[in-house]
């Protein structure tokens, strides 16, 4: 087979189209990777007037800290619950939309809206909904005798901060589960119900295993999500706190190396990061390939 | 094994179309009835009626003895062969067959000794073990198939089963399936639109037209006596000739002693001969010649109309393309039929 080649006239084309991608992935990936790999390997004094080079010394401090490992549980408590829970309303939602013959279109579009809204604002918006002073939750919460505060409870303070990062995610997983959901050919369905299973055993047997390989592309893209992409709902929710309970990682890359001021720790924490993201995208990619299930 | 009943069946589909009409037939036990038409007539959703995916607009369906109307498409004991086969593509072949028992709570060793029984019956006892995207177009036919058998269904459903394969894969299933069909006995609804799988293996024959029935027969009572012109056109290949009887009235050539109320007049390719005789008698040229093995089709462009007559004749006959011919059929031969009506004439 012959393909076909694109040739350009002047030699220096070529090169001037692919600059602007080249540029902004240099200046706002590479860079500051780089910066941050240098950076994961020096040490500063408190007072930021000396700089040692300790190879890798903040690394092994890190594994050390039980505040590190602290939060690296945290984060996997944090990102299964907020998998776990977006990942199931949204299936759950996806197939009732699918369901619907009028009014399918009405409701993914409602559905789809609060991917439009920045997490920082989605934060806001439950920081107020929850807010144990003049939030409405905590108040019908305390009427069925459940006395919230996300403020002295670390339980609370996950819970809260689960919700509203799922919250975010569950338009995309829903758009993604519908598109799975009516890829799957009507006949299966009804070769499934002449085989005598009710809807529930049809769901189980035929539907769930069919949209795995969507669920399991979701899985990584909102673990991803819940590891890296959090920081602005944790941010004007809880801070990280009560005393740690919700300090994830991003979260504390943040804190120590902003706040604490200990850049060096931080961005150690950063590689570690980068570190994971790598190997979750390698992951995701093999599977694809391989497609999950059949 | 069941009789089923149709009483005045019709389906309106939700936004107004009319899929079906009307629709009463008594299919005995045991018999297998083809139903054929063109497409869009309302064959899938009639088949679809009886297997409960479809709801019933009016009319009483039964199987069995019981009235199945409201009926969920399980409870009603029936087993059907999709188009698209509809394997669960992520189970392998024998889970594949052993779904449906399961869920009807059957026993482990029943449900095995079912399995591989079909199994052996359809000659993929060696393929169990794979995904339905690791068979061929037949191999997959044949699980399709063998899903419907396991079941022990009073009745099967076939939905054009046999379109996705080739020609010959496709006259060998159709002879396996009816031969299974006829050992088991058990009662069957086959829809298709091969006139040859429609003649070949019905006991009797249902043409749909625009969600009506047009006529119920044998294949022969069909072939040899179609009620309506549009039996008469669609049964039968190459389709019959239908002769304008003014057109033969005007050349002095109309046949005596037909009907009163004919203005139609059918006959056959195959009743047509090359030569002067008896009964009808037309004249033309040949347009053209077509050789088809065994036999041949001869294309003639009739004097005066120009309207082209087909004649199929054994072998290779001795005639030119442009030539001048004489072509004639006995009156026993020829259909009557009234325009008006669409009816034939009696
Ligand atoms: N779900 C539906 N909603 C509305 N109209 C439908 C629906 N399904 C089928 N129809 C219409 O009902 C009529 C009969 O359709 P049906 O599928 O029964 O035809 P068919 O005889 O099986 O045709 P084919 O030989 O092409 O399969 C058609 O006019 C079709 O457009
Ligand atoms: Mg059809």
């Amino acid at each position: 087979m012959q393909t076909k080649r694109m040739t350009f006239t002047s030699r220096w084309l070529p090169y001037v189209l692919l600059a602007p991608q080249v540029i902004i992935t240099l200046i706002f990936f590479v860079w500051p990777a780089s910066q941050a790999l240098w950076q994961s390997m020096l040490r500063q004094d408190p007072f930021g007037l000396r700089t040692t080079f300790v190879w890798f010394r903040n690394f092994e401090r890190l594994f050390a800290d039980p505040n590190y490992l602290a939060s690296m549980k945290t984060t996997a408590i944090f990102a299964v619950g907020t998998t776990l829970l977006s990942l199931s309303l949204s299936l759950l939602f996806a197939v009732m939309v699918n369901r619907m013959i009028r009014s399918r279109d009405l409701y993914t579009t409602f559905l789809v809206w609060p991917y439009a809204v920045a997490p920082a604002v989605a934060g806001v918006l439950w920081w107020f909904i929850f807010n144990p002073s003049v939030g409405i939750l905590p108040y019908m919460l305390e009427m069925l005798g459940y006395d919230w505060n996300h403020r002295l409870h670390a339980g609370d303070a996950m819970a809260l901060v689960i919700l509203a990062a799922a919250w975010k995610q569950i338009s995309y997983n829903f758009l993604f589960f519908l598109a799975g959901l009516q890829s799957i050919p009507q006949s299966l369905i009804e070769a499934a119900a002449i085989d005598g299973a009710g809807r529930t055993k049809r769901f189980w047997t035929i539907i769930f295993p069919l949209l795995s390989p969507t669920t399991f592309f979701l899985m990584v893209v909102n673990i991803v999500y819940a590891m890296f992409d959090t920081f602005g709902v944790i941010h004007a929710t809880t801070a990280g706190g009560p005393a740690q309970a919700t300090n994830i990682l991003v979260y504390k890359v943040y804190r120590d190396g902003f706040i604490g001021n200990n850049l060096g720790s931080s961005a150690a924490q950063s590689v570690i990061l980068m570190g994971i993201v790598i190997v979750l995208t390698v992951v995701q990619f093999r599977w694809i390939e391989r497609r999950v299930n059949y | 094994m069941a009789r089923i009943v149709m009483e005045a069946l019709s389906k309106v589909y939700p936004g107004g179309v009319q899929a079906v009409s009307d629709v009463s037939l008594d299919i005995a036990d045991g018999e297998m009835i083809v139903l054929v038409g063109p497409s869009g007539c309302g064959k899938s959703t009639l088949l679809r009626m009886v297997a409960g995916l479809e709801r019933i607009s009016s009319g009483t369906l039964s199987i069995g003895d019981r009235v199945v109307n409201d009926l969920e498409p399980a409870q009603r004991d029936i087993a059907m062969v999709f188009q698209n086969y509809a394997l669960y593509p992520h189970m392998t072949v024998y889970n594949n067959l052993a779904y449906g028992l399961r869920n009807q709570g059957i026993a482990r060793p029943e449900i095995d000794r079912r399995v591989q029984e079909a199994a052996g019956m359809l000659q993929i006892a060696d393929y169990l073990d794979r995904k339905p995207r690791a068979l061929s177009g037949g191999q997959r036919q044949r699980v399709a198939m063998g899903r419907a058998l396991v079941r022990e269904p009073a009745a099967f459903l076939f939905d054009e089963p046999l379109s996705n394969l080739d020609a010959k894969l496709r006259v060998q299933m159709r002879v396996e399936i009816r031969q299974l069909q006829k050992r088991l006995g058990t009662t069957s609804l086959y829809v298709t639109h091969d006139q040859l799988e429609a003649l070949t293996m019905a006991d009797r024959l249902v043409v749909l037209n625009g969600g009506r029935i047009e006529q119920v027969g044998t294949p022969m009572e069909l072939y040899h006596r179609p009620e309506t012109v549009f039996v008469a056109g669609f049964i039968g290949s190459p389709a019959m000739n239908m002769i304008d009887m003014a057109y033969l009235r005007d050349r002095g050539a109309a046949p005596g002693t037909l009907p009163t109320g004919t203005d139609l007049l059918g006959v056959r390719p195959d009743d047509l001969r090359l030569g002067d005789g008896d009964g009808l008698v037309l004249s033309g040229t040949v347009a053209l010649l077509e050789p088809a093995g065994a036999e041949s089709h001869v294309y003639v462009a009739l004097d005066g109309s120009g309207q082209v007559v087909t004649v199929r004749v054994p072998g290779l006959p001795d005639v030119t393309e442009g030539g001048v011919l004489t072509l004639s059929a006995p009156l026993s031969a020829l259909h009557p039929f009234n325009s008006a009506s669409g009816r034939r004439v009696q």
